[in-house]
């Protein structure tokens, strides 16, 4: 390839006997803090949604929730046993035999639309609940959680009373009740991903949020009352593990779907082989973010970031594995290295935080782990010197270059701010380091020639392949993994055949 | 033979600058636009801005009179004194003795387009002779304008050895080149056109947008475009060059945001109006009355600003 030839030759070194030009990050104009002060509206203690309403637990037993930013405690929980998950199921049941799987779709339509209405008439609010439970940045929660979950409400409720399009050639129906059970990383939007197919299609729910996030799931119950659902149609177990596994082995539903670690997500497998329930599993990933020598070099740089560092690589689909093409690996290092000075880590309620705080302790503990794994098997680690905050559980944005296909770096989901560098010469090697991982949920290619684009998303097994762009998101566009980050698929139409019988 | 083929000048120039993804730079500076710049550091960055002001008046009905009410709003912005002057006034090759006079040796400098501003469509020796003409008659800065069509025909080592006349007639005055990125269109051209014209200016010497005579002048996006240029420039040959947008920025809003683009992409060491200017007329008395709502809580009416014409 004459162009790479070409291009080393340009990047010539600063003449000998000067120090090399750096770029200066430092504190002249530091900006001050812009603290979001919207009123979240913030219950002292939440108890379960069952049947249209707020009930206590049976067992009387609550759990604190707290703000991972500053470890304060920002509500009480309430915590569900095995009777508050068969009473779920039991309204669930209840309402799909009686008001929801009977009625039309159009007037379901109308239902889920008045959601996504109510959900954006509190936006702001539900943005500040959803920062301060998970610890991300305002402006993520603000400019990207809750719009994208009022967005997959609208985009539901345009299906309702389409659905004799969905499938040509079939009728659909709905599956009946269904188990839900969904992770921290984006609490709001995940929920949205699971209930509003559901919903439209006609199946109704029983979730469980997840434990250390499940405060903006009580809040949309709160819109669910408003929006006068029929009672049952959708049902909120707050809880750990246990209440989980109330929830995926209780006998009622006839479907179970599941977003969290490809571990757990065996152990719900294991449990329900046998049975007839259907599933859907959307676990883990080890994404390669594929960047060759004639791409964009700075736009690369802007979605490796984008792919890794966003919501502190609390994402199941980030692209943690850089591929870059030897030729341009060092230049593509020191602008990462330059980029990485100016991201803000801190505050999360702060307009200008990019990187906020780590979800909870035990998964600061697990980056903290892997991240010392990296520094014994001799990668080499770089961290811009931002300053933290003494209080929370934060983690500086953190790039491993010289990282084999060995090291632990390169095979085991951190789900942290950590991205691990590695390189390849020829197309081949790419696809082969890409794919050589149990997991398969994304990837990503940054390249000038389109036909390389076109090969790379056919060769690559990853659910989704993103072309010079990283962790785009869009209701129509189906979202799931291939081998060990599960199956099924979220979003678009073949998300909602998910959630359908077809007759 | 084959090398001179124009082709095969745009692939090697592409080629050796690296290409721009459009949409990527479009999402890279609507971040800038979501930062929150609130009480001192917004009052540092207003200030900021002012100094980094060429408070410019190019239109044919310009006179004597009106270049000396321009320097004497470029002394004194404002009656705060607080208020840092501007960098520079910037008018026509036939004012600058006017401006000469009005600024005298204040810090405020002279800038001038020449180069038969805003098209370059003259003789080289014509535009040689107003470049020389304007420095004789007391222009610390020279604006030019890059021989576009040159550039669009692959014809790159004419812009280049054109920009060079242009630098060795300015002596010691600094030169500011125009791209005018509405005429080169497409974000790659905006880059090589960058490194095409670094490639011969002398540290302290600037690129800029646009003369603000055609449709579309500064956005962040070019601004951008041309930052990393800079930054890329600087980090290979430890030359450090400047940039200044011009046209379309006419609020204090807008002037944060491409200060922000500074701060993140060329770090503290631009932050000065050795190495950064606005191109601009209105943005000064939007930048005053921002700083007046800091001081005072409470907006004035533009009136209450010298040089205002608008009211309520």
């Amino acid at each position: 390839m004459p162009s790479l030839a070409a291009k080393k030759s340009t990047r010539t070194p600063a003449r000998s006997g000067r120090p090399a030009p750096e770029l200066i990050f430092g504190d002249l104009w530091e900006f001050d803090p812009a603290p979001e002060t919207a009123d979240p509206k913030l219950k002292s203690r939440y108890d379960l949604f069952i049947d249209g309403q707020f009930v206590a637990p049976k067992s009387g037993r609550y759990f604190d929730t707290i703000n991972p930013a500053n470890e304060r405690k920002l509500a009480e929980i309430a915590l569900a046993g095995r009777d508050d998950v068969d009473a779920a199921y039991q309204a669930a049941q209840r309402a799909f035999d009686t008001t929801w799987g009977r009625m039309p779709g159009r007037e379901r339509a109308k239902y889920i639309f008045r959601i996504a209405r109510l959900l954006q008439d509190r936006a702001r609010e539900f943005a500040v609940a959803e920062t301060l439970d998970g610890g991300k940045p305002i402006k993520e929660s603000r400019d990207f959680d809750v719009p994208m979950t009022a967005a997959h409400f609208f985009y539901h409720a345009g299906w309702a009373d389409k659905l004799e399009y969905v499938a040509p050639g079939h009728r659909v129906a709905p599956l009946g009740v269904v188990g839900q059970v969904i992770p921290w990383n984006f609490p709001l939007l995940m929920l949205a991903w699971k209930i509003a197919p559901a919903l439209a299609m006609g199946n109704t729910v029983v979730l469980k949020p997840a434990e250390t996030t499940s405060i903006t799931a009580l809040k949309l119950a709160e819109i669910l009352q408003d929006a006068e659902l029929p009672p049952g149609v959708v049902n909120f177990v707050s809880g750990a593990g246990e209440t989980g596994a109330a929830v995926m082995s209780h006998p009622t539903p006839v479907k179970i779907a599941f977003t969290g670690s490809t571990e757990v997500g065996k152990i719900i497998m294991r449990s329900l082989a046998g049975t007839e329930k259907k599933m859907t599993m959307e676990l883990g990933g080890k994404a390669a973010n594929v960047v060759f020598d004639d791409a964009p070099i700075d736009q690369a740089v802007e979605g490796i970031v984008n792919g890794i560092f966003f919501n502190q690589g609390h994402v199941c689909c980030a692209g943690s594995r850089l591929l870059v093409h030897e030729p341009i690996a060092d230049l593509v290092l020191a602008k990462l290295k330059n980029r990485l000075k100016v991201l803000r880590v801190g505050d999360p309620m702060d307009k200008n935080t990019d990187i906020g705080a780590i979800n909870s302790k035990p998964q600061l503990q697990k980056i903290q782990e892997l991240v010392e794994s990296g520094v014994k098997d001799g990668a080499e680690m770089f961290q811009p010197a931002c300053r933290l905050p003494s209080k929370g559980y934060y983690f500086r944005p953190t790039i491993f270059s010289g990282v084999t296909m060995s090291h632990r770096i390169a095979r085991e989901e951190i789900f942290g701010p950590v991205l691990s560098m590695l390189t390849f010469r020829t197309v081949d090697e790419a696809i082969e380091k890409a794919n050589n991982t149990a997991y398969g949920l994304s990837a990503g290619v940054w390249t000038d020639k389109g036909s390389r684009i076109l090969k790379m998303s056919t060769e690559l097994k990853a659910g989704v392949v993103w072309a010079n762009t990283y962790n785009k998101f869009d209701p129509t566009s189906p979202f799931g993994g291939y081998k060990e980050s599960g199956f099924g698929r979220e979003g678009g139409r073949q998300g909602l055949l998910d959630y359908a019988k077809l007759i | 033979m084959v090398a001179k083929s124009p082709a095969i000048a745009f692939r090697r120039l592409f080629d050796e600058v690296g290409t721009v993804d459009q949409i990527g730079v479009e999402e890279r500076v609507a971040k800038f636009t979501t930062r929150s710049i609130k009480k001192a550091s917004k009052i540092w960055g207003l200030k900021k801005a002012v100094s980094m002001v060429d408070l410019t008046t190019l239109e044919g009905k310009d006179t004597p009179g009106k270049v000396a009410s321009l320097c004497q709003k470029a002394l004194q912005p404002h009656d705060d004194p607080g208020i840092p002057t501007v960098a520079a006034v910037c008018v026509y090759p036939s004012m600058v003795r006017h401006a000469r006079k009005h600024v005298a040796d204040s810090a405020v400098k002279v800038a001038s387009v020449a180069t038969a501003f805003p098209s370059g469509q003259a003789p080289l020796k014509t535009r040689l002779g107003e470049v020389r003409a304007a420095v004789q008659d007391g222009a610390d800065e020279i604006d030019m304008v890059i021989n576009r069509g040159a550039f669009l025909a692959g014809d790159f080592s004419r812009v280049e050895d054109e920009i060079a006349a242009v630098v060795e007639a300015c002596g010691v005055a600094a030169l500011k080149v125009i791209l005018e990125v509405s005429e080169l269109e497409t974000f790659d051209n905006i880059r090589a056109a960058s490194f095409v014209a670094m490639g011969v200016l002398r540290e302290g010497d600037f690129i800029k947008t646009s003369t603000g005579k055609t449709s579309l002048n500064a956005t962040l996006g070019n601004n951008q475009v041309m930052l990393e240029a800079i930054r890329d420039f600087y980090l290979d040959t430890g030359i450090a060059i400047g940039m200044k947008p011009a046209g379309g920025i006419r609020t204090a809003k807008q002037a944060l945001q491409f200060l922000i683009a500074v701060k993140e992409t060329l770090g503290d060491a631009w932050l000065t109006n050795e190495r950064y200017r606005f191109g601009a007329s209105s943005l000064l008395n939007d930048l005053l009355r921002q700083l007046e709502k800091e001081k005072s809580g409470s907006y004035q009416a533009p009136y209450y600003f010298s040089e205002a014409a608008e009211s309520y």
